[in-house]
């Protein structure tokens, strides 16, 4: 399963992170990282962005990002 | 390890690099030093905003360079690029960290990385005092030990641990660089024991410590392999490393590296954390939640935040216009003042005329600006400006802009010359064109003068504000329009990742949004003084050159002939309108009137609007001096706005307020677009494009308006 399959209030537990070098970064110095807790706070309308925590962090991203992070329950 | 550098007073220089997380209170930190000097500038080649402060402590001067706030050391953000620079190639004697003790395990992840650089390093647990109320306990003498690195708990806020954060700056100064003290997990380290033995067995030499080197040569630094290329070792060492990668690969089970490395940076930042924070259970919901679950909500989300810039709007022109008054009644006295003292000259007409109300109109917009400059840093200041790029982005994207896009496109509200510089956020090019060549949309704070004049001259007073609003809405939704077509057309590709943090909502300190608003209301003023005086005295120069002695000998006669005053007044009125007509600024005026004239504007309205290329502000300036001179001021001063009211017609009127809501930005402005987006040749883009559509769609609202009126 991917994170923007998550709906508001569920949360997961990253297994892998596929998208490039750079966002892999950015993911890693937020905290996204594989083995990490991850849950769904907020969508906005028509389920554009979302909006999750990861520990004390939160962070938007849009769906089309979340679809490269999968996660299992 | 570098040479003492001393003051001529014999101090010695402490030259600190600052560097954290955005968000974690670091300009806050620096701020609350007492007696400090702060000096802004940029960073060599960027323009990045560089502040370096200045205090002395005892036997000790600091220097301490504020960098960008970065999240990792990665080149992800101009900002970071800027950071990691300056790291690897300045000259400092440490780093000082500053990390959010709230959000600990997240902020050591740079932690590891700056550690990792084997430099003197100190570090301020920052916001303690909120760490604490949130039940996060943190043993700084336990973490200290592990990260080999002094830890001081501060609070910028409540200005405590400041002293002994200073304290532990010069302790740290004056001991010696202590052994790298990152322990990665066992693999890792084994590698790195044994690139270290090979090392020391060949009593190499070199000026960083040689677990850092190894390190190093482990993450496939380029610069470090480049230096080894030239060793004789490296035929020897170059088998060990090769082995080192064999065992890592086969550990890990992938053959990335820099995985390999966050995995183990996020692994050292855990286990510190483990050792030494006690987390208090803490159920309750945190403000930042309640907040956000109402301003960051699907349905009410957005209604909240249109309702916020409406209001900012409503504020900047009704509390604006307190102030407008006072300034306003200044300079006609001034004018008037000046004119009585050097008598009615040549002199007195470039002073009084040219320079003095040229810069009075400017500066009577200054309270507006600076109600606008509040309400923005404002927003930045209490994080609520991310949110909005999250409750943005589902939109934004649609026409094909980045959630980000907005601050930069907020900001342009303010001025384009910011704006220009804030849309550096956005990290793809495509993207960052797209957001630069429709900031000029987002009216910015120098043209709401020119709508104020107008609006004033046409509309109710209590329908100004909402007049107002729908000018600068209106503005905004075509610069998206516009973004849409540019998207479809000039700038096809991928987008750019939206991934943002939304940090906690903090109360805004009013010092840091006061450092910010009168910076840019200096900028605003500087500008005035300057540029827009000099703008101010060619106006005057070209409305009043070339002289024409027969015209006004002509006139004279006829008015000393004629048979009441007010006939004479209706005669010199007419000389003054013809003089001007013939002067060097009518001519230029005349030669563009074919261009405007579909759009209903006379030559008067040309000319403002070629002299607002060099200036915004100049519009108004320029209008005052044509229309102004017809009067003998000092007697009866009628006001522009009735000018405007008198020789305008509303069509005219509203086919130039959209005029002015999309033509090209000011010179300064333009300048800066073409730094920004990388040649002159774009601003030769933006020159067409933005002519066209304004000419376009005042051609348009000139013809509606005609109808409807």
């Amino acid at each position: 399963m991917t994170l923007d399959k998550l709906s508001k209030g569920e949360s997961a537990i990253i297994t892998a992170i596929h998208a490039n070098r750079e966002l892999k970064n950015r993911f890693n110095s937020f905290g996204l990282v594989k083995g990490a807790r991850i849950s769904v706070e907020e969508r906005s309308l028509g389920k554009k962005t979302i909006r999750v925590r990861i520990n004390k962090t939160r962070i938007a991203l849009r769906s089309a990002e979340a679809e490269k992070i999968e996660v299992k329950a | 390890m570098n040479d003492v550098a001393k003051h001529q007073s014999g101090r010695k220089i402490i030259k600190v690099a600052l560097v954290g997380q955005p968000n974690v209170g670091k300009s806050a930190l620096i701020n609350s030093i007492g007696n400090a000097r702060l000096k802004v500038g940029n960073f060599s080649g960027v323009t990045v905003k560089k502040e370096v402060v200045r205090f002395v402590r005892g036997d000790y001067e600091f220097k301490i360079t504020d960098l960008p706030g970065s999240y990792s050391l990665t080149d992800y953000t101009i900002e970071e690029r800027v950071t990691k620079k300056y790291l690897d190639e300045d000259e400092y004697d440490l780093i000082l960290n500053v990390v959010d003790s709230t959000n600990i395990e997240r902020n050591l992840y740079l932690t590891t990385e700056l550690l990792a650089l084997n430099k003197k390093i100190v570090i301020a647990l920052n916001m303690t005092d909120e760490a604490v109320n949130e039940g996060v306990h943190i043993n700084e003498q336990q973490l200290s030990k592990i990260l080999g690195a002094r830890c001081v708990k501060t609070s910028a806020l409540k200005k405590t641990g400041i002293d002994e954060l200073i304290d532990a700056i010069i302790e740290t100064y004056n001991s010696k660089l202590p052994d790298l003290h990152l322990q990665f997990s066992e693999p890792f380290e084994e590698e790195i024991a044994n690139i270290v033995d090979f090392l020391q067995a060949k009593k190499f030499q070199c000026k960083i410590s040689l677990k850092a080197l190894a390190i190093k040569l482990l993450r496939e630094d380029r610069q470090a392999y480049q230096r080894f290329h030239e060793e004789p070792i490296w035929i020897e060492l170059l088998p060990i490393i090769n082995k080192a990668y064999q065992h890592l690969y086969l550990h890990y089970g992938t053959k990335d590296l820099e995985d390999i490395f966050n995995d183990e940076k996020n692994a050292v930042a855990k286990g510190a954390v483990a050792e030494t924070v006690v987390f208090e259970k803490d159920n309750r919901l945190s403000l930042t939640d309640k907040i956000d679950a109402l301003l960051m909500h699907q349905v009410v989300g957005l209604p909240i935040f249109l309702f916020m810039m409406w209001g900012l709007f409503q504020l900047t022109f009704d509390i604006g216009s307190i102030p407008m008054d006072w300034i306003d009644a200044f300079f006609v006295a001034l004018i008037d003042g000046t004119k009585n003292f050097l008598g009615h000259t040549e002199l007195a007409s470039v002073i009084a005329d040219g320079a003095i109300a040229g810069v009075g109109a400017v500066v009577l917009f200054l309270p507006n600006i600076i109600i606008l400059f509040f309400g923005i840093a404002l927003l930045e200041t209490t994080g609520y400006m991310s949110r909005v790029a999250f409750l943005l982005d589902g939109f934004f994207h649609k026409f094909g802009l980045h959630g980000k896009s907005f601050i930069p496109l907020v900001t342009g509200f303010g001025c384009s010359v910011p704006a220009y510089m804030a849309s550096r956020t956005l990290k793809n090019d495509r993207d960052r064109l797209l957001t630069l060549f429709i900031i000029g949309f987002m009216s910015c704070g120098a043209r709401l003068p020119i709508y104020v004049l107008f609006v004033g001259a046409f509309f109710a007073e209590h329908h100004a504000g909402n007049i107002l609003f729908l000018i600068y809405i209106s503005g905004a939704l075509l610069g998206i329009l516009a973004a849409k077509i540019l998207k479809m057309t000039v700038f096809k590709g991928k987008d750019e990742p939206f991934v943002m943090e939304m940090p906690k909502y903090r109360l805004p300190s009013f010092k840091l949004i006061w450092h910010t608003v009168s910076g840019q209301a200096l900028m605003y003023l500087k500008k005035a003084g300057t540029f827009i005086l000099m703008a101010s005295v060619l106006v005057w120069f070209a409305s009043n050159y070339p002289k024409q002695p027969e015209l006004e000998q002509a006139y004279q006669i006829k008015i000393e002939q004629a048979a009441d005053d007010a006939q004479a007044k209706a005669l010199s009125n007419e000389l003054a309108l013809s003089k001007l007509e013939n002067s060097y600024l009518g001519m230029i005026g005349h030669a563009s009137e074919p261009f405007f004239a579909p759009l209903g504007y006379d030559w008067r309205m040309a000319v403002a609007l070629e002299t607002g290329l060099a200036a915004k502000e100049v519009v108004v300036a320029t209008l005052g001096v044509l229309y102004g001179l017809g009067d003998d001021i000092t007697e009866q001063h009628t006001g522009l706005i009735e000018k405007i009211r008198e020789n305008i017609s509303l069509p005219a009127g509203i086919s130039f307020i959209v005029f002015v809501m999309i033509y090209l930005p000011c010179l300064a402005a333009s300048m800066v677009f073409m730094r920004e987006a990388g040649g002159w040749k774009y601003l030769g883009y933006l020159f067409i494009f933005t002519t066209v559509t304004a000419w376009l769609l005042s051609f348009a609202a000139f013809h509606i308006t005609r109808m409807l009126v």
